[in-house]
């Protein structure tokens, strides 16, 4: 392990200051990803913020009825949080089915939105990865990519995000809060996090020194019956295959609206803008589904290790709208 | 050969060691405390075969805390013929992730930090790490392995199979495979190593300490004597550390160039998928011949496997076939490839643990090809006698088992139509296996018996105990063997101060070292009749025994048996596939302590069904080693993947094993669960899986 600095700052802006003076510092959340891949020699900052303590770690309700989540509220917390199970179970959902109790309690909100990609290329310097060094190719595509994406890919990058609440918060039409070296700005989680194109090493839209210090969800009263589905090679402890997160509102079995998002499929997690149009003022209905699932679908380019993954996704996204529709669980 | 009779055993003790090991005071070997450790990091190859052409150690040597660094040009010549143990010997490269250089620092991170900085060069030549059954050109690369246990020769053959499967009304021919399998023991392999005057003692996680003791005395050219191996307590091993690999020695190395420092060596996750060992991939082909009524008139069991280029390690997965069905044509034939990977070892039932899967699927596919049940297929097959030695078995309950189990299971409501069952979109199968493993005595066993005036006697071998609860089981045996209470035994392993013992494995540990208390019981208590009148004298009486032969191994054929039941649901939509409920049956002679024995046998299955559905090391055959090297991305059953798992096992009184009565209780566990599962994976969805492990992808409606 490199050795490096750290510091802790008592106040946010103090903790950008920092930030900014050290073009290879890096905040700490609960150290979970980061450190790991420290230990693994893939990132390698000489300066770590610790960012734990300092932004919020409470869930508080908004005045417009919506919810705003501290970046350092725990992954168990937040997943224990009553407003959360009631108003948005997707959510409390997507986070038990991360990681493990440990895992989760010691790690952040904003951390693991920020989570690096488990490509297993990414993850050991021995091998050729433009993400972790632009210019060296990819191994993946060629190489063990069975858990990697279908949609949105790159030549240079065929990289997933492995987060499981952001698939929630993506769903949800959730905003992230950031404080930086150029003021506050507040960021759709559906633009946080980009596709790799030609620059895979960027994981999404934040600049150096960005700290993130909330999320807000808006309100959204259907999502109070909303469901997280994620398929895995084992039951528990296992980075998503496929996930699903989707809320639906049916009346009269007429769709009125309906929000659906995919893990595990792409570079940053997918919102199913096609699927979601094609039902909205529709039936709703098995075929229905299916035939909104194929069309989010069709622009799929998977690799031959992970074609599965098409029909996979598509399944699961009518299974999980059907159990929705089936009423709560 | 006199057996003992059983007071102590059977009972369902309590492990000796367990409140220390919950409390944190059972030592394991890195947590020997030693002053001023330094510690070691390895350089790994990133070429997997080549020459080094150059080394640049110079950054390393230059940070603040590095003590040396060694590569092949500063090492110490070593002398043994064992490719694993010649690390840093010469600029050959056979296998990614060998070692080429190690740091030896003040801290574990300066070592690890120093290590990435270390500039090797290579000129790699192209590699060959596929193991393929059918290549142009790859049958130069097969060879017959050499023979792991004389009992078993590698290939067997008797009758004409070719003609009976010409003319069996029934056939079934097919190819199966396993993957390579990764132990991930949860305590990594560790050493404290430390040079004195005398020689060297190592700390260290090990299946067996004199092994280890004279692999190391012989590459440093000392004599056993100087070499102190010490092993209290291990954190699982599963056969990974049976032999002595590179990083025992390289941590002996590493503490001779910095002389009276102890140097500490963990492995990383991540080392120990290239550097400890592993199960080897498969390609078996299984033909099987019958009557229309099911009665097997020809077996062929072939089954081609990986070796490296270092060193020799055959997984016998053809064993156990001859042991297990009457025909009388038969033939069992092993290969091994040379290949550019790292030496394969012994992993749990090696040989069993796969070759059972192929066969009892190859038995559960010649069933529905008959239109029978798969236990009436194997009642109808069962021998009257051993099918290759020809010789009665001193004990053989695998219809017993499979009954038992069938009863326990509700296996007689079974509709045997595929897709017949469906609970809320899962499909539901059950299927069944059979389970064998041989009963084995290793050589090379003593036992030290003192005993005192008071009563007490101190038994001393030097026996490992894994974790599997042998401290427990050979101190029960120890109390029957003398005739005294388990509290007047004070039992000591795990340190080559003690007599010698084999290595734990091959199911024998209990077999092999309570042979030897037996027998040293035995000459105790002659002694003390014939030459103190019964009473032991004031100044205490020590005796020393080997583990003696068994006149019966050339009478009797010898094995363990027993019966796998699986539940499967495999989702209609989604392919997932939960197991939510396992149960076998063992006959498995006299079970020593229920608890811990039981824990063998449930740790097993839950294993099988870790490798049935969930255990791959995926290898990159490009860059010729396995991607998925940390525990996040090797999946193994987590415990939401486990469901009901019922063991049972069939009272046996066998008289021929050995003293005690016990045929191993370590292995058995594991077998046949791959194919019950498999089996009922088939039942559950008409889709048959040859190629382990069954992920969703495979069953998943296109
Ligand atoms: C074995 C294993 C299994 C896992 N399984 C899953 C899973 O199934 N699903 C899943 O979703 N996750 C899974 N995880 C990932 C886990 O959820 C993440 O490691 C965790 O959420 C990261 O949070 P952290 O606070 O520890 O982040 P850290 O490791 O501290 O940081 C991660 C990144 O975020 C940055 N960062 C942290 N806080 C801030 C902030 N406030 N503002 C700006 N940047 C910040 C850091 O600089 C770093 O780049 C798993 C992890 C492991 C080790
Ligand atoms: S997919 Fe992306 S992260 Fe993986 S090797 Fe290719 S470039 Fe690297």
């Amino acid at each position: 392990m490199r050795t490096f600095r750290y510091e802790r700052a008592s106040t946010t802006s103090g903790a950008v200051a920092l930030l900014a003076e050290a073009p290879h510092g890096a905040f700490l959340g609960g150290g979970t990803n980061l450190v790991d891949l420290m230990k693994l020699d893939v990132a390698r900052p000489d300066l770590l913020v610790d960012v734990r303590r300092l932004t919020s770690d409470r869930v508080e309700e908004l005045s417009n009825g919506g919810v705003r989540i501290g970046a350092g509220v725990s992954n168990s917390q937040l997943a224990a949080d009553p407003l959360i199970r009631r108003r948005y179970p997707m959510l409390s959902q997507a986070l038990l089915s991360g990681a493990s109790g440990q895992l989760r309690n010691l790690a952040t909100a904003a951390g693991n939105l920020l989570q690096r990609t488990r490509c297993p290329y990414f993850q050991d310097v021995t091998t050729p990865c433009n993400k972790r060094e632009p210019g060296t190719g990819c191994s993946a595509i060629e190489g063990h990519h069975r858990d990697l994406a279908i949609l949105g890919t790159s030549p240079e990058c065929v990289a997933t995000h492995p987060s499981d609440l952001a698939v929630a918060l993506v769903a949800l039409d959730a905003v992230v809060r950031t404080e930086g070296p150029d003021g506050e700005r507040v960021i759709p989680m559906t633009e946080l996090h980009r596709l790799p194109g030609p620059e895979p090493q960027r994981d999404t839209v934040l600049r150096h020194g960005d700290l993130i210090t909330a999320i807000d969800l808006p309100p959204l009263a259907f999502a109070a019956c909303s469901y997280f589905r994620k398929i895995r090679d084992r039951a528990s402890y296992a980075f998503a295959l496929v996930t699903v997160a989707a809320a639906i509102d049916v009346v009269d079995g007429v769709v009125r609206d309906v929000r659906i998002a995919f893990g595990g499929v792409a570079h940053k997690p997918w919102r199913a803008i096609k699927a979601e149009e094609l039902l909205r003022g529709g039936p709703a209905g098995e075929d229905q589904f299916r035939r909104a699932a194929e069309a989010e679908l069709a622009d799929a380019r998977p690799l031959a290790g992970n074609a599965f993954k098409v029909p996979l996704a598509r399944n699961t996204m009518v299974r999980t709208l059907l159990e929705l529709l089936e009423g709560p669980r | 050969m006199s057996t003992i009779t059983p007071r102590a055993m059977g009972q369902a003790l309590d492990r000796l060691d367990g409140a220390d090991k919950v409390r944190g005071l059972a030592r394991y070997a890195f947590e020997h405390p030693v002053d001023h450790p330094a510690y070691l990091f390895p350089v790994q190859s990133t070429v997997a075969v080549g020459r080094i052409t150059g080394i640049d150690c110079s950054q390393a040597s230059g940070q603040p805390g590095v003590l040396a660094v060694l590569t092949y040009h500063n090492a110490p010549r070593l002398s043994t013929e064992d490719g694993e143990l010649r690390v840093l010997q010469s600029d050959e490269v056979a296998f990614r992730g060998q070692i080429v250089a190690a740091v030896i620092a003040e801290t574990s991170e300066i070592a690890r930090h120093a290590a990435s900085l270390v500039r090797v060069d290579y000129e790699g030549r192209t590699h060959n790490v596929d193991l393929r059954a059918e290549v142009p050109g790859h049958r130069e690369h097969l060879r017959v392995p050499n023979e792991v246990l004389p009992l078993f020769p590698m290939d067997t053959a008797e009758g004409d199979v070719d003609a009976a499967m010409a003319s069996a009304a029934v056939r079934v021919d097919e190819v199966y495979s396993t993957p390579w399998y990764t132990h991930n023991a949860l305590e990594p392999h560790t050493t404290i190593a430390c040079w004195t005057e005398e020689g060297c003692t190592l700390h260290l996680s090990t299946q067996g300490v004199t092994g280890i003791q004279a692999g190391v005395a012989q590459a440093f050219r000392l004599d056993p004597s100087q070499v102190r191996v010490i092993s209290p307590h291990v954190g699982g091993a599963f056969g990974s550390k049976v032999y002595p690999r590179a990083d025992v020695v390289l941590a002996a190395m590493a503490a001779r160039s910095v002389p009276g420092r102890p140097v500490k060596f963990a492995l990383t996750r991540q080392q120990t998928f290239s550097l400890t060992g592993y199960r080897p991939p498969t390609i078996q082909r299984v033909r099987l011949g019958a009557g229309s009524d099911g009665r097997l008139t020809a077996i062929d069991h072939r089954s081609i496997e990986q070796t490296s280029k270092l060193k020799e390690f055959a997984e016998h997965s053809t064993r156990a076939t001859p042991s297990m069905y009457a025909a009388p044509n038969r033939g069992t034939q092993q290969w091994v490839a040379e290949l550019d990977v790292p030496t394969p070892t012994i992993m749990r039932a090696p040989g069993e643990a796969s070759g059972m899967f192929a066969l009892e699927s190859a038995m559960d596919e010649l069933a529905i090809a008959c239109g029978l049940d798969p236990i009436e297929l194997r009642i109808r097959n069962e021998p009257d006698t051993h099918p290759q030695f020809h010789l009665p078995f001193s004990s053989r309950n695998l219809i017993t088992c499979l009954r038992e189990g069938a009863r326990r299971f509700g296996w007689e409501q079974r509709d045997p139509t595929p897709r017949a069952r469906r609970e809320g979109g899962w499909l539901i199968g059950t299927g069944v296996a059979a389970a064998t493993y041989p009963v084995l005595r290793l050589p090379g066993s003593k036992a030290t018996i003192r005993a005192d005036a008071n009563g007490r006697y101190a038994v001393l071998i030097a026996a490992v105990d894994i974790g599997t609860g042998t401290r427990t089981a050979l101190t029960q045996v120890a109390a029957d063997a003398l005739q005294a209470d388990v509290e007047q035994i004070d039992l000591r392993l795990g340190d080559t101060a003690y007599p010698p013992a084999a290595e734990e494995g091959a199911s024998a540990g209990i077999t092999s070292w309570g042979a030897a208390i037996c027998a040293a019981a035995d000459q105790l208590r002659q002694r003390l009749a014939t030459e103190h009148g019964g009473t032991v004298p004031a100044d205490g009486l020590e005796i020393t025994a080997d583990t003696p032969e068994n006149e019966y191994l050339k009478q009797y054929a010898m094995h363990s048996f027993g019966a796998q039941f699986a539940e499967v649901r495999v989702h209609e939509e989604t392919g997932e596939i939960r197991v939510p409920r396992q149960l076998g049956v063992f006959a498995c002679g006299r079970i020593v302590n229920p608890k811990t024995a039981r824990s063998q046998l449930l740790g097993g299955m839950a294993w099988g069904l870790s490798m049935s559905l969930h255990e791959q090391s995926v290898l990159d055959l490009r860059f010729g080693h396995v991607v998925n090297h940390d525990l996040a991305q090797y999946h193994i059953s987590s415990n939401a993947d486990i469901g009901a798992v019922e063991v049972h096992w069939i009272e046996e009184d066998d008289p021929y094993v050995n003293p005690m009565g016990t045929k191993g209780v370590g292995e058995i566990g594991i077998v046949g669960v791959a194919a019950a599962i498999a089996n009922a994976v088939y039942h559950a969805t008409g889709i048959r899986i040859r190629d382990l492990p069954i992920t969703l992808d495979k069953l998943l409606p296109g």
